[in-house]
């Protein structure tokens, strides 16, 4: 249930802005979203009506070939996405891992690398709170809370809403953190330019072999926490080489956000990136 | 568990179709799940069940066919079939394999009335 509101999205997500109390959007099943305002007295019904009937009469069964993919929806609206993201020249990317590899910090140190060069926004998938929201509103770029719910990954309906309500500029980079999972996130395509998958050194270096769908349809692997590296048992050329048998077109990087170790290389990544839009 | 989000899709999918139609039910569904699909033919079931309730796809009967995998080697060319996206060239042994198929994800089929 939205706490908002009192609302219950019945699953769907709720977009939220930092610094913008109060104000929150539902994306529903049923044709898109509608705004909420603290204390508007509003009234809505979430109509999920599917008009079906159950005074039917038991006619004919027939067999019809179908050959639809099962997330055609989805992956629909993902290209529209990209289209939208390639008119405007901006580089959506889908950052992915599981929770506590380091996104978010590396997004904190990312941005300020950038600004200047390269104007970001940032749109946050987290199935509660606007914690993560709030630490990159701190650093004054554009952002937005998707909150999942009860959902464990982000799709392309709630970056269609998320983006609404981002004010995108041209010749841009647009993260899109996705909800720390290491599963249900790869079967989504949300209409990125790339995917970056986020391992850190506490993890195990088994983690491409036992989560081989999002490693395999990664374009970046980034490997976090190397300042751990001589305190933990973590084999780092050994969790590159299994990155590599998933994925052998991967690009592999090692950074430590943390002391800023190899951000350099990744910010060069991201550059050359940009430059080609 | 991204199973319920697809078996959603798969409703969903479904109820449209069977519209279109001008049916009020579906009786059965034939769905094609790839073994590098991502998707866990047991859970897909579970929570079909659960997505299709009130629904005009309650109590079809859903029948998951599911295919195999097969890949090609990058260096030396030579296809075989693969069981996970961790694959080795059975010729060559190098860890260079294209996906060829086994990544379908797709409502083959509806039965309504």
């Amino acid at each position: 249930m939205c706490d908002t509101c009192g609302c219950s999205p019945e699953g769907g997500a709720v977009l939220r802005k930092p610094g913008a109390e109060g104000c929150h959007l539902h994306i529903g099943e049923e044709a898109g979203h509608h705004h909420h305002h603290a204390h508007d007295g509003h009234s809505h019904s979430h109509g999920h009506d599917h008009g079906h009937d159950h005074g039917h009469t038991h006619g004919q069964a027939r067999k019809v070939e179908v050959e639809q993919e099962v997330l055609l929806k989805n992956n629909l609206l993902a290209e529209r996405n990209r289209g939208w993201f390639e008119a405007r020249k901006v580089l959506a990317v889908n950052f992915l891992s599981s929770p506590g590899s380091g996104k978010t910090t590396i997004l904190e140190k990312t941005i300020p690398m950038l600004s200047g060069e390269w104007p970001v926004a940032v749109v946050e998938g987290d199935q509660q709170t606007t914690n993560d929201a709030d630490r990159i509103h701190a650093l004054g770029v554009p952002v937005i809370q998707v909150n999942t719910g009860t959902g464990c990954h982000l799709d392309a309906q709630m970056v269609q809403g998320a983006v609404r309500e981002l004010e995108l500029q041209e010749r841009s980079l647009l993260c899109i953190e996705n909800v720390g999972n290491l599963v249900c996130p790869a079967m989504f395509d949300l209409g990125e330019a790339a995917r970056v998958v986020v391992i850190s050194t506490t993890e195990g270096e088994d983690k491409p072999l036992k989560y081989p769908t999002m490693f395999h349809r990664a374009d970046v692997c980034i490997l976090n926490k190397t300042d751990l590296l001589p305190y933990v048992d973590f084999d780092a050329e050994k969790c590159r080489e299994y990155a590599m048998q998933v994925n052998h077109h991967v690009e592999w990087i090692e950074v430590s956000a943390k002391t800023g170790e190899g951000m350099d290389r990744w910010k060069a990544w991201l550059t050359s990136r940009l430059e080609r839009l | 568990m991204h199973e319920m989000s697809i078996a959603m899709s798969i409703v969903e999918a479904v109820a449209d179709r069977a519209r279109q139609e001008g049916c009020a039910r579906v009786t059965g569904i034939e769905l094609v799940v790839g073994r590098l699909s991502g998707v866990v033919a047991e859970s897909l079931r579970f929570c079909f069940d659960a997505a299709s309730r009130s629904t005009p796809v309650e109590g079809a009967e859903l029948s998951i066919e599911e295919r195999d995998a097969a890949g090609s080697c990058e260096e030396c060319g030579a296809r075989f079939p693969v069981e996970s996206y961790h694959a080795s060239c059975p010729s060559c042994g190098r860890f260079r394999v294209r996906i060829l198929s086994g990544e379908e994800l797709a409502v083959k089929s509806i039965t309504i009335e």
